[in-house]
C-alpha cells in the first residue's frame, strides 16, 4: 500500500480503526484531541460508534461496558486526563477485559502544561488505580509505529484478556510522517465465550464482575491465576531496539521521541569516537530486563534519557541491571532534549567511569 | 538531510508551506517529518513547524541547525535567526519586516515583498505560496521546477488546487532568483 502522510494521533485513530476497533469514548485534552476529533467522523463511517462523554471518567467507563460486550474498545487521553482513567482501568483488570487505552503524554503534574513531555512513565508502568495490577505499556516512537502497535494492541488485550496501555507522547501525536496503514479488519463480538449478550433460553448466565468470583473454591486459586498470568506477561511481551549496543562503552535508555532524539546524539558521537548506544524499550512494562542481560562488559555507565525532571524510568534501569553498571539521567523540561547535550554527557561520563 | 523551519503569523499558511515540502519529499521517495507548534496557536498567533528531510531513516525530529528558515512575520526573525545554520537561507516577507533591520552577515537573505506581490495578484491568501516559490528559486537543494508540481500536485490531492497558486509561486521564484 502506498504511504500517506498522516498526524501521528490521527494515524494511531484509523489504525485501531482497522484493527476492528468499533468503539471510543473520551473526552478532548490537548496534546491528544485530534483521536477524538477523528473519530468522531471517521466511526460513522465503518459503521461504529464514537461518544465525546462528559468527563474522562464516564470515558474510561462506557469503554468496560463495550469491552464486556466483546467490543474492540478504545479510550484515549493526556497527562491529567490520565489520572482520571485510573479507577476504570483498575477495574478493567478486575475484570480481565481487554481494552486499549493511549495518554498522549504531556508534561508535568496537576493542569501541568500541554508541552511535549514524558511526565506520566510511573503511572501506566506501576498501575495508578488501586490493587495488584499491571499492564502491557507499548510505547511507539514515530507516526509508524504508532499505527503498527495500536493495530496488535487488540490482539494482545484479548490474548491476555487485560487492557494494554499506548504511552505515546506530544511530539509523536502532533507529529506528522508518512505511513503505511494495515488492512481493514472486521471484530466478531461474539468471538469470546465470556462476553455478554442478551441470553437464549436455558443458556448458562454470563456475569462480568470481579473475577476471583468465577472460582468455584471461593477464590482461593485466583491469587495464582494472578501470578501465572503477569508472569506469562514478564516471560513472552517484553520487547525492546537495540542501536550500536555491541560494542557501546556509554548505553542510553530512551523511549518513545526521547529515542528519536538519542539515536541523532549516537550519530553525531560516533563521528567523534565516543562508543555509544542505545536501548529503546517498545514495552515500557513488561520492562525489557533482557536486553540487560545480554549487555557486554564493555559498558562502563547507562544515561536514561528522558523529557521529565525526576528521571522516571531510573528506577527500572536500575532493578534490571541489577545495580551492576552505574546508572545517571539526564532530562529536560522546559525545552525539547538536546542531542548535543546527551553528547556532552556521554564525554564527560567517559572521564569519569 | 535537510532541516527547514517554517514561520510566521497563525492565518498566513506556514503550517501549509511546510506540509507542502513535506509531501514532496514523501513522493519523492525521501524520510520526511513535520513537526507543528500547537496548542496555544492561533489566527494572529506565532506558528511554526519544522520539517526535517532525509534518504536515511529520520532520528530527532527538532531542527537544531535549520538549512532553510522561510520566515512570514518580523517576529518568526527573531525567534529563529540565530538557529540557521552558517551559509543557510533566510526568506523574509519584507513586506512586514522593518526596512532597516540588520541580519547576520553570515547566512544568504532573500527578501520578498511577499503580502504586497498578493496584493498584485488579487490572491491575499497566496503569500505563502509566493514564499514558497521564493524558497524554491533560492535553496540550491530545491529545483523550482519539481516543487511548483509537487505543489500542484499536493493541492490536487486534496481537491483544491487553484490555478492562482502557480502565478503566485512563479512570482515567489522570480523575485528570489532577481536577488541571487
Amino acid at each position: 500500500m502506498a504511504k500517506v502522510l498522516m498526524k501521528g494521533n490521527e494515524a494511531l485513530a484509523e489504525s485501531c480503526l482497522r484493527a476492528g476497533c468499533r468503539f471510543f469514548s473520551g473526552y478532548p485534552i490537548t496534546p491528544q484531541t485530534e483521536i477524538l476529533e477523528y473519530l468522531c467522523w471517521r466511526m460513522d463511517e465503518v459503521g461504529g460508534d464514537c461518544v465525546q462523554t462528559e468527563s474522562e471518567l464516564a470515558g474510561v467507563n462506557m469503554v468496560l461496558g463495550a469491552a464486556a460486550g466483546g467490543m474492540r474498545a478504545l479510550t484515549t487521553t493526556a497527562g491529567p486526563g490520565f489520572s482520571l482513567k485510573q479507577e476504570g482501568i483498575s477495574y478493567l483488570c478486575g475484570s480481565d477485559l481487554p481494552a486499549v487505552i493511549v495518554d498522549v503524554q504531556r508534561i508535568g503534574c496537576a493542569l501541568g502544561d500541554i508541552f511535549m513531555g514524558q511526565g506520566d512513565y510511573w503511572q501506566p508502568t506501576r498501575g495508578g488505580g488501586h490493587g495488584d495490577y499491571r499492564t502491557i505499556v507499548l510505547a511507539p516512537e514515530s507516526v509508524q509505529e504508532s499505527v503498527d502497535l495500536a493495530y496488535g494492541a487488540f490482539d494482545l488485550a484479548e490474548k491476555y484478556r487485560h487492557p494494554v496501555l499506548i504511552a505515546t507522547d506530544a511530539t509523536i501525536g502532533q507529529m506528522i510522517e508518512p505511513v503505511e496503514l494495515p488492512e481493514m479488519k472486521e471484530h466478531d463480538i461474539d468471538t469470546y465465550d465470556w462476553a455478554l449478550k442478551p441470553r437464549e433460553e436455558g443458556e448458562p448466565q454470563r456475569a462480568i464482575w470481579n473475577r476471583y468470583w468465577d472460582w468455584e473454591d471461593g477464590g482461593r486459586k485466583y491469587p495464582a491465576y494472578i501470578l501465572e498470568k503477569y508472569g506469562k506477561m514478564e516471560a513472552e511481551e517484553q520487547r525492546w531496539e537495540n542501536v550500536e549496543t555491541d560494542d557501546a562503552e556509554i548505553v542510553i535508555v530512551a523511549y518513545g521521541t526521547s529515542a528519536r532524539v538519542a539515536k541523532s546524539a549516537i550519530q553525531r558521537a560516533r563521528k567523534e569516537g565516543i562508543k555509544l548506544g542505545l536501548i529503546r524499550p517498545i514495552t515500557l512494562w513488561p520492562f525489557p530486563k533482557k536486553a540487560f542481560d545480554e549487555l557486554g562488559t564493555q559498558v562502563k555507565a547507562i544515561l536514561d534519557v528522558e523529557r521529565n525532571i525526576l528521571g522516571q524510568m531510573k528506577d527500572d534501569i536500575i532493578l534490571a541491571t541489577g545495580n551492576r553498571i552505574p546508572v545517571e539521567f539526564y532530562g529536560e523540561y522546559w525545552d525539547n532534549t538536546s542531542e548535543i547535550k546527551i553528547v556532552e554527557m556521554a564525554k564527560e561520563m567517559l572521564s569519569r567511569y | 538531510m535537510v532541516e527547514i523551519i517554517c514561520s510566521g503569523i497563525g492565518g498566513q499558511g506556514v503550517l501549509v508551506a511546510g506540509m507542502v515540502l513535506a509531501d514532496i519529499a514523501m513522493e519523492d521517495g525521501k524520510n520526511v517529518s513535520w513537526y507543528p507548534s500547537y496548542g496555544f496557536e492561533m489566527r494572529g498567533g506565532a506558528a511554526n513547524c519544522e520539517v526535517k528531510i532525509s534518504d536515511e531513516s529520520l532520528k530527532s525530529p527538532y531542527c537544531l541547525e535549520p538549512d532553510i528558515l522561510l520566515t512570514m512575520s518580523e517576529s518568526a526573525i527573531d525567534t529563529f535567526e540565530e538557529r540557521l545554520k552558517p551559509g543557510g537561507v533566510l526568506l523574509v516577507n519584507s513586506s512586514l519586516v522593518n526596512k532597516d533591520r540588520k541580519y547576520r552577515d553570515d547566512i544568504k537573505v532573500i527578501k520578498v515583498p511577499a503580502t504586497e506581490i498578493a496584493g498584485e495578484l488579487n490572491n491575499s491568501r497566496g503569500t505563502n505560496i509566493i514564499m514558497l516559490g521564493a524558497l524554491a528559486g533560492a535553496s540550491d537543494f530545491y529545483d523550482a521546477d519539481h516543487v511548483r508540481e509537487g505543489m500542484e500536485h499536493y493541492f490536487s490531492k486534496k481537491g483544491k488546487n487553484n490555478p492562482k497558486n502557480a502565478e503566485a509561486f512563479d512570482r515567489g521564484v522570480q523575485s528570489a532568483l532577481e536577488q541571487l
